[in-house]
Formats: structure tokens, C-alpha cells, sequence
């Protein structure tokens, strides 16, 4: 194994991950445009891992999750914050070593590190989705997330998709060995105008911490919480027939994007203090409902493997 | 005879998981290879994060010949019983024997299953093993239908023998068995060729993995131990941990780090907790002063600067976790501290539901509270301070600490109550008042801690009683078994003299004091059949007044345990039943109750006066022993009348034919039953 060249900045390592994962066949995704709490949400990965088609794809993901603000204090805790995932499908045999390489691909010396795979099993009660893997461990520090996905949305995976989800900022701080996030350099720190993670977010901390926390107008959320969830029931109650194009189109990404707005309009009533410890089960409840249906659509699609009305 | 080694090679197997595995590997496959004919001389299983496997020596090359002989039809049956008969055995005509039996001549089989050879046996009882493997949790992988606990990756299988190494012949789900495997991940990935399981072992060594996972646990053991010893150290003894990190590595190497001067004031519990939890660290203590200074790690390799950089990144990682929880712990020393004190907490305790029929946490409280104080005096405690340390002993849930470790909670209670300045017995309290946890734990026993623990329980038991979500079968969620274990060996562990329903009609709103209580019997019986004492007898006791006095009913039960293992106590009880048959079926006939007390006067036998003069004797003796709590000595006092009532039904006829001698008699018997059941109710005494 040889040494790679140390990176200088936040930016350098997600560029690095980028260009190694495209090296190995991923189609480089960019980030979904919605509000979502990590990267699993997004459709490459919610719905492209259901159905019988291969996938490989890769993306860094900007997650929002409004209960862990902390008005930009916290070394290492960000309401908002970035996650990179690859999801690959059905999981390549050699799928530990291709992640070891992209540990590598950043500037972790595998000969100087100690590497782990401790168990973690993951679950997304809002998606209905459940893996089996590990939480990756570098000198005792998480570094990853890694998962056989076995269930999303209600349907059993097959093929079984293998995913991996780095915490970017996290992952970056060890490697450049910086203790606090908001003193990461985020550009190249010889640069003529050299950014710090804080130039770029520090504010934005402050500014949605206190959104997030005090002034989000709750009764405006839990309207759309219920607006979202009614468009996405009356998207997926449509026909299947197009009756303008005469063509077959379920609407399973439209459906799926009101499930994604519901579940982070859910994590914002939470950050809001507004929702009890028994309404909690029940809103998460509705979520997965709706990640259910959407599955259940995208598995009748093209892209979820559906073959034709007449195929078996 | 050929030695066969299995080794099943997969990604990281959860090191919870690995010895049963290794064990269920060893028994599925022994157990199959068995039953196919093949014997062997030993076996033994090992697993490593990476790697279950599987030695077997002396195995059979071959399966024995079995023969059979099947009867079949008459000579001369229909032939398409006989064409069903070879068909069935695969046999032709000419291979069956006739053979004359009492019923006539009848066509007989002999059918031989020739040996098969071991590889082909191994490779069927293989695939059944991996197909049906027990794992607590499996999955799929890539395109496959297989189920492994994480990917299966390769199959070693091979025999070996005299003339050589022979691979076994096996293919699962695209998986060919060969004679290679790997060493260490990182260390040393090559592929090593196999020939035997000595050779194995001993290759795989060189290539920085240690097969077996005791020796690696010992090895841990060891080296952490020396290295803590040589700073005038020790090591805390965790031996669940000391597992579960021999099953993250296959070549342990111990780091013995530092941890940072400004953690080091943190309690020693939070120290230890953080570490073991989130990085599966041991604690290292200072035998001087019971503090906690280094910690140790065990990393998966060696490294060229010798484990520098590992341990400087868990050394970050740790001052990471601790710098939080020192933040919690001077957040929550602050509030302690403060003039609101703890009872800010206990406020905050109004918004978390403890049980959507029960209320918040805040109200269980002031029931708790209020419980508290009327169990005091019964446990000798001061009615105040056991009020004051009800409302604080849950405070410290709201505390940042018990958010972080839910598994501190009490411990944090103390400290901070301590902190904030409360009586010891207060702080004591916040603590104790869980206790006893199980069957082994410690009992507190003081009075304070006591009264509290008790109201606790008491509140859960009576709430869930009320709401009617009691425990049935093996759904216990709320613990209440649990609880109600706790109350009893509270009771009884420090002698108290309580009467339950009493204290249950103070508790929750609504229970059903009977039902509850009989449930605390039926626990109540579990742990005393355990302490040695029969069911029968605790019935017995059960039966009489005061039974909701556990400290009583128990004191009963011993002496009566104790006295009918003595022959008195034996005879005593034969003759006490016999003189209860008797008279029930006399009542049952007559119609009459027969509770008058005999008259001295129709008294005809020697034998009948002296058992009159011995139950007149008695009676006074048992019940002011009864009075006096003293059961030996009511017992002592049944113990005198076996004599008598041996000697009256030895000499005399109860249905005498005359009626007046008979109806004294009869009233006589009833004597023997009142003295006798006012120890304990001895018709529930089986024998």
C-alpha cells in the first residue's frame, strides 16, 4: 500500500472521494435539492436500492438535523452538515477493500492506523429500512457507517445494495487534525483567500439554531406536514395511465420528495420541543407509511425493475 | 484415519456473536457427520473476527456397510404387493430369501448400504450446517439468496491423511472449498496454502492472527496488566469487556494511554462508563487513591512507531467524549448547586411521561413521596428525610449526565445531592432507592433508603395493578416480578414488620389489593422453594390471618419447614390428618359442626384423658407462643401431642356406638384440629 500526499482542506478530501469513487465505476451524483437528514434519503439510494437493477452511485449529501444545532459552540455538532455516500448494488465481494482504498485515496496511512469493523446494525424507522454491517473505527473514532441493506420501504432488497455513509466532517477533522470544526480549512489554506469551515458556516449556524429552535411557526409546520402527506396519497392514487401522453408514468419520485418534505418538517416540529414522547411514534409512523407507498410505486417503474404489465 | 479442518472465512463477525458460533459450528457439524456413520476421536472449534473454524481428528475415511433386513410379503401374495416390495428395497426377485414363519412362507430383503467415503459425507453435512446455521441474526449479500452473519467470503475444507492433503469436494452459492486462506487484514493479506490443522495454526500465527480467542483474551489480560503493574497501576477487572475485545482482533496489541489532567476529577463511574461504552477502553485505577488515570486500548496491529499514532488518536477521540461529559457533569454540578437545587430538575420532570395511564414523572413523584412517609415509621426512618429523599431521588433523570448514560442514573443522584449539600441519608437514597435489581444485588438497610426503595415499588406495582397491565407468562416489560422481588427481600432482609395491603391502599388509586398480594405470594414462593423451604408449607401459612406480613409468614413457614422435617412433626401431621378425615366425614354425614369441646366427664379411655388433659395443656402454650411470635416454641407445643394423639387412635374407636361417647370423641378431634391450625393451616400439607 502506498502513502498518499496528506490533503490540505475539507474541500480536497470530498474531491478525493469523488474522484476515487468515479475510479471505481460510480456515477457521481450531486446532492438531492431538498432538506433531507442524511443521505439515505436521497433517491439514489431510498428508491434505487429496491427493484432488480444494478446501481452504483456516489454523492455528497448537505444533511440537515435541527436538534443537533448548537448555534456553531460545539466542536463537532452542526444542524447542518454534510454526509458522502456511495451506494452500490447488487454489493460487490470486495466491498471492504474498495472502501479501505477510498480511506486511503484521503491520506489514511492503513500502516499506521488501526482499522475496525464493529458491529452496528442500522435502521431508519422513518423508511422502514433495516441493514446489517458496521460502524468503521479508526484509532477508536467512527469514521463510517457501512450497511448490507436487507429491507427498505417494507420490501426486502434483491439484490442486496452495500452502502456507506462518511460523516464528512468528522472524517475530515481527524485527518487533518483539527479540534474544533468551525477551524477546518475548507479551502486550500494557501489559497489567496483562504476559507475556514466557520467563514463559510458559523453564521449559518447561529442564524438556523435559533430558527430551528425558537421561531419556526409550528402551526405553519404541522399544516404542511399534513399537506405533504395528503399530495403525496393523492399523487400516488392517480392512474397509472397518463391520459395527456397515453403513456404508463407512475409518479413515484414526486410522491417520494412529499415523504422526504414531511420528514424534515417532522425533525423541525421535534427541534421546536412541540411533539410528545407518545406522538413521536406515531408521526415517525406516518412517515414510514409514506416511504412505504412510495416504494411500492418505484417497484413498479422502469427504473424499480418493473418488466411490463405481461412480463412474469 | 484423516483429520478434517473447516475453516469458514467471512467479513468482521460481531464478537458477541463468535464463541457460540465456533460451538454451534462444532456441534451442527460433529452431530451430522455422526449421524452419517462417521465417528471421530476430537473436535475443536475456534473463531477470530474473521474466521470460524473447525478441527476434527480421527475422523472414519469411510462410512461403515449398514445392512438391513426388511420382512416383506406371503410367498404367493398378489404380485403387485411383491413388484411394490423389490421396488421399495431396489432389489430384484431373485435377491429375496423365502423364509418359513409361523404365519407361513414369507419373501425377506436384505438390503446393503455400502460405506460412502468421509468427503462426500462431509461435504452434505456442510452444506446443511452453513444452510441452517443459528445465527442470532444473519443476512444476504450482493445477488445471492445464501444467509451468512455478514458476507461469506471463502471455505477452507480439507482432509487430511497419510498419503497427503486432500481438499473436500464442495461448492455453496458460488463458493468452491479449497486449502487457502488469509492472515491479518492488514499484516499480512497473502494467501497461505493449508495442509493440516497443525500446519494451519501455526502459519496463521506467523501471519499476526491468533486463532484461539482465549488465548488472545489471556494474552490481553497479561500484557495490560504488566504494563499497568510497572507504573505501580491496576488494571479494572472486566471480564465481559476483556471478552468482547478478544473478539475485535485478531493480533491484540495493549496501549496503556493517558488521560487528560483536567478529566481526571470526574467521578470515577463516569470515567469508566464513557470509556467502556463508547470506546471499549479499560479503566486503569491508582490503588492509592481509587482513582482512575490511564486507560488501556487494544489495537488489531502492530505499527512502525509502534502503536504512537493509534494511541494518539484514541487518546484524542477519549478527551473528545470526556470533554463532553465533564461539560455535563460542571452543567449539572452548577444546577445542584444552585438555589433552585435539584428540585429544578423534578419540575422538569413534569413534561416526560412515565405511562400514559400513570402519569408524568413529576406526579409519580409526589405519590412516591407521599408513600415514602407513611412507610417510614414502619421501617424506623424519619417521615421528613424520607419525603425530601423521594422528591430528589429521580432528579437526577433530568441531569445532562443520565441523558448521556441512562445507566448512571441514582449514582449521579448521589452526586449531586451530595453536592448540593442533603443529608447523607438523602444523598444515600438518590442511589439505593433502585435496589435490590435482582436476586443477588444488595438490600440497602437504611432506613431512609429503605422507605424510599419501598414507595417506589410500591407506586409501580399498585399503578400497573390499577391500569391492569400485570405480567403474564414470560411479558414482564415494566419488571413488575422484578418489583415485587424487591419489596419482599426489602421486607424481609431488614426485618420489617409490615402489612402490605395496608400500604398498597396508599398507593395508587384502584389496585386490586387481594390480587396483587397473591401475586407477591406466588413470588413469594419462587424465592423461598429456592432458600429450600416447599411450597405446601408456605400454602400452609398463607392460609392463616396476616399473611399480607411477609416478615411473619416467612418466620412461620422456617419453623414449620424445620418441624415437619422432624419425626414428630411427621407422625404429628399423620395423626392431625387423620383426626381431620375423620371428623369431616362425621360433619359431612351429620350435618353438625362438631366445635363444642369434649366434656371431661364422658371421657372413657385412659388414652382419651390424656389426650384431653395434653390439647388443654397445649392449647394455652401454642397460643401464647402464637402471641409471642415464638413459632419454635408453638411448634415445640404441636410436638407434645403427637404422644397422645398416637396413643388415642392406637386404643380407642372413634364411632363408639354410643352416640354421646361418640359425639365427644368427634368434639375431641375438633380440639386437635383448632390447636393444631392455630400454627398453621396443616390440611394444605401434602403427605
Amino acid at each position: 500500500m502506498t502513502n498518499i500526499a496528506a490533503p490540505r482542506s475539507f474541500q480536497e478530501i470530498i474531491l478525493r472521494l469523488q474522484t476515487y469513487w468515479a475510479s471505481k465505476g460510480c456515477a457521481i451524483m450531486q446532492p438531492y435539492d431538498m432538506e433531507v437528514g442524511a443521505g439515505t434519503f436521497h433517491p439514489a439510494t431510498t428508491l434505487r436500492s429496491l427493484g432488480s437493477n444494478a446501481w452504483a452511485a456516489a454523492y455528497v449529501q448537505p444533511s440537515r438535523r435541527p436538534t443537533d444545532g448548537r448555534y456553531g459552540e460545539n466542536p463537532n455538532r452542526l444542524q447542518h452538515y454534510y454526509q458522502y455516500q456511495v451506494l452500490i448494488k447488487p454489493s460487490p465481494p470486495d466491498l471492504q477493500e474498495l472502501y479501505l482504498g477510498s480511506l486511503q485515496a484521503i491520506g489514511v496511512d492503513m500502516e499506521l492506523h488501526d482499522i475496525r469493523f464493529v458491529e452496528d446494525d442500522w435502521e431508519s424507522p422513518t423508511l422502514g429500512a433495516w441493514g446489517l454491517g458496521w460502524e468503521v473505527w479508526c484509532d477508536g473514532m467512527e469514521v463510517s457507517q457501512f450497511t448490507y441493506f436487507q429491507q427498505v420501504g417494507g420490501h426486502d432488497c434483491h439484490p442486496v445494495s452495500g452502502e456507506l455513509t462518511y460523516g464528512l466532517e468528522r472524517l475530515a477533522m481527524y485527518v487533518l487534525g483539527v479540534d474544533h470544526v468551525m477551524d477546518m480549512p475548507f479551502n486550500d489554506p494557501q489559497s489567496p483567500i483562504p476559507l475556514k469551515y466557520g467563514d463559510v458556516f458559523k453564521q449559518t449556524e447561529e442564524e438556523y439554531a435559533r430558527w430551528n429552535f425558537d421561531v419556526a411557526n409550528t402551526e405553519v409546520l404541522l399544516r404542511h406536514f399534513e399537506e405533504a402527506e395528503a399530495e403525496c396519497a393523492a399523487i400516488l392514487a392517480q392512474e397509472h395511465m397518463d391520459p395527456k401522453t397515453g403513456k404508463r408514468i407512475i409518479m413515484a419520485h414526486p410522491a417520494y420528495d412529499q415523504c422526504i418534505k414531511a420528514s424534515h418538517i417532522f425533525n423541525l416540529l421535534d427541534a421546536r420541543g412541540v411533539i410528545s414522547v407518545t406522538e413521536r411514534q406515531a408521526y415517525i409512523g406516518r412517515v414510514r407509511a409514506l416511504a412505504k407507498q412510495c416504494a411500492d410505486a418505484f417497484v413498479l417503474t422502469e427504473a424499480g425493475g418493473f418488466k411490463g404489465e405481461n412480463a412474469a | 484415519m484423516p483429520d478434517l479442518l473447516i475453516e469458514l472465512f467471512s467479513e468482521e463477525i460481531p464478537a458477541r456473536m463468535q464463541a457460540q458460533a465456533a460451538e454451534d459450528l462444532k456441534k451442527r457439524m460433529t452431530d451430522g457427520l455422526v449421524e452419517a456413520g462417521l465417528t471421530y476421536a476430537g473436535a475443536a472449534a475456534f473463531s477470530t473476527p474473521r474466521r470460524l473454524t473447525l478441527a476434527i481428528d480421527g475422523l472414519l475415511d469411510h462410512s461403515p456397510t449398514v445392512r438391513e433386513e426388511r420382512k416383506g410379503p406371503k410367498v404367493g401374495a398378489p404380485e403387485k404387493a411383491i413388484e411394490g416390495f423389490l421396488r421399495g428395497a431396489g432389489l430384484t426377485m431373485e435377491q429375496l430369501e423365502e423364509r418359513e414363519t409361523p404365519k407361513g412362507n414369507v419373501y425377506f430383503a436384505t438390503i446393503e448400504k455400502p460405506g460412502r467415503p468421509a468427503a462426500e459425507i462431509i461435504a452434505e453435512v456442510l452444506d446443511t450446517t452453513i444452510r441452517n446455521f443459528p445465527w442470532p441474526k444473519s443476512m444476504r449479500w450482493g445477488a445471492g439468496t445464501l444467509r451468512w452473519v455478514r458476507p461469506l467470503q471463502s471455505i477452507l475444507c480439507i482432509l487430511s491423511k497419510d498419503e497427503g492433503t486432500e481438499v473436500v469436494p464442495f461448492e455453496i452459492e458460488g463458493i468452491k472449498a479449497g486449502d487457502t486462506t488469509k492472515g491479518h487484514r492488514f499484516m499480512a493479506p497473502a494467501e497461505l496454502t493449508v495442509r493440516s490443522f497443525e500446519d494451519y495454526a501455526t502459519q496463521l500465527k506467523r501471519a499476526f492472527v491468533v486463532l484461539n480467542a482465549e488465548e488472545r483474551a489471556e494474552a490481553i489480560w497479561q500484557d495490560a496488566t504488566n504494563q499497568a503493574f510497572a507504573l505501580g497501576l491496576e488494571v479494572v477487572e472486566d471480564k465481559g469487556l476483556l471478552r468482547e475485545v478478544a473478539g475485535l482482533v485478531e493480533w491484540p496489541v495493549v496501549l496503556l494511554g493517558a488521560i487528560d489532567e483536567e478529566f481526571l476529577e470526574l467521578p470515577p463511574e463516569v470515567l469508566q462508563t464513557s470509556m467502556k461504552e463508547h470506546q471499549k477502553f479499560f479503566s486503569v485505577k491508582n490503588p492509592q487513591t481509587g482513582r482512575i488515570e490511564r486507560f488501556v486500548t487494544v489495537a488489531n496491529r502492530e505499527t512502525a512507531d509502534t502503536g504512537a499514532t493509534i494511541l494518539a488518536g484514541n487518546q484524542k477521540v477519549l478527551s473528545a467524549r470526556l470533554a463532553d461529559a465533564k461539560f455535563f457533569w460542571e452543567n449539572d454540578l452548577r444546577t445542584a448547586k444552585s438555589e433552585v437545587g435539584m428540585s429544578a430538575w423534578v419540575q422538569n420532570l413534569g413534561n416526560v411521561t412515565f405511562h400514559n395511564k400513570l402519569g408524568t414523572q413529576a406526579a409519580r413523584i409526589d405519590r412516591i413521596a407521599a408513600l415514602a412517609r407513611e412507610i417510614a415509621p414502619v421501617v424506623g426512618a424519619d417521615a421528613d428525610l424520607a419525603e425530601q429523599a423521594a422528591r430528589v431521588a429521580k432528579a437526577d433523570l433530568s441531569s445532562e449526565m443520565v441523558y448521556e448514560f441512562p445507566e448512571l442514573q441514582g449514582l449521579m443522584g448521589r452526586y449531586y445531592a451530595e453536592a448540593a449539600g442533603l443529608p447523607q441519608e438523602v444523598a444515600n437514597a438518590c442511589e439505593l432507592h433502585y435496589s435490590p435489581l435482582g436476586p443477588s444485588d444488595d438490600v440497602p438497610s437504611e432506613p431512609v433508603s429503605v422507605a424510599v426503595a419501598l414507595a417506589d415499588k410500591i407506586d409501580t406495582l399498585t399503578g400497573f395493578w390499577a391500569i391492569d397491565e400485570k405480567p403474564t407468562g414470560s411479558k414482564d416489560p415494566y419488571a413488575l416480578r422484578r418489583a415485587a422481588l424487591g419489596v419482599t427481600r426489602l421486607v424481609l432482609e431488614n426485618n420489617a414488620r409490615v402489612g402490605l395491603k395496608e400500604i398498597f391502599a396508599k398507593g395508587f388509586d384502584g389496585a386490586d389489593a387481594d390480587n396483587l398480594l397473591s401475586f407477591f405470594h406466588d413470588r413469594l414462593k419462587v424465592f423461598l422453594r429456592d432458600q429450600g423451604i416447599r411450597h405446601d408449607v408456605i400454602d400452609a401459612c398463607i392460609a392463616m390471618d396476616g399473611n399480607d406480613d411477609l416478615t411473619l409468614l416467612v418466620k412461620r413457614a422456617r419453623a414449620l419447614e424445620d418441624f415437619m422435617k422432624s419425626e414428630d412433626g411427621e407422625n404429628l401431621l399423620q395423626g392431625f390428618k387423620r383426626a381431620n378425615n375423620i371428623l369431616t366425614q362425621a360433619e359431612d354425614k351429620d350435618g353438625v359442626e362438631y366445635s363444642f369441646g369434649a366434656d371431661e366427664k364422658f371421657l372413657e379411655d385412659d388414652s382419651e384423658k390424656a389426650l384431653f388433659a395434653a390439647l388443654a395443656a397445649s392449647e394455652g402454650a401454642i397460643s401464647s407462643a402464637i402471641e409471642a411470635e415464638d413459632f419454635a416454641a408453638a411448634m415445640g407445643g404441636m410436638a407434645a401431642l403427637r404422644a397422645p394423639v398416637d396413643a388415642f387412635f392406637e386404643a380407642v374407636q372413634v364411632n363408639s356406638d354410643n352416640q354421646i361417647v361418640r359425639r365427644n370423641r368427634l368434639n375431641l378431634l375438633s380440639q386437635i384440629r383448632k390447636v393444631c391450625t392455630q400454627v398453621a393451616d396443616l390440611t394444605k400439607i401434602e403427605g
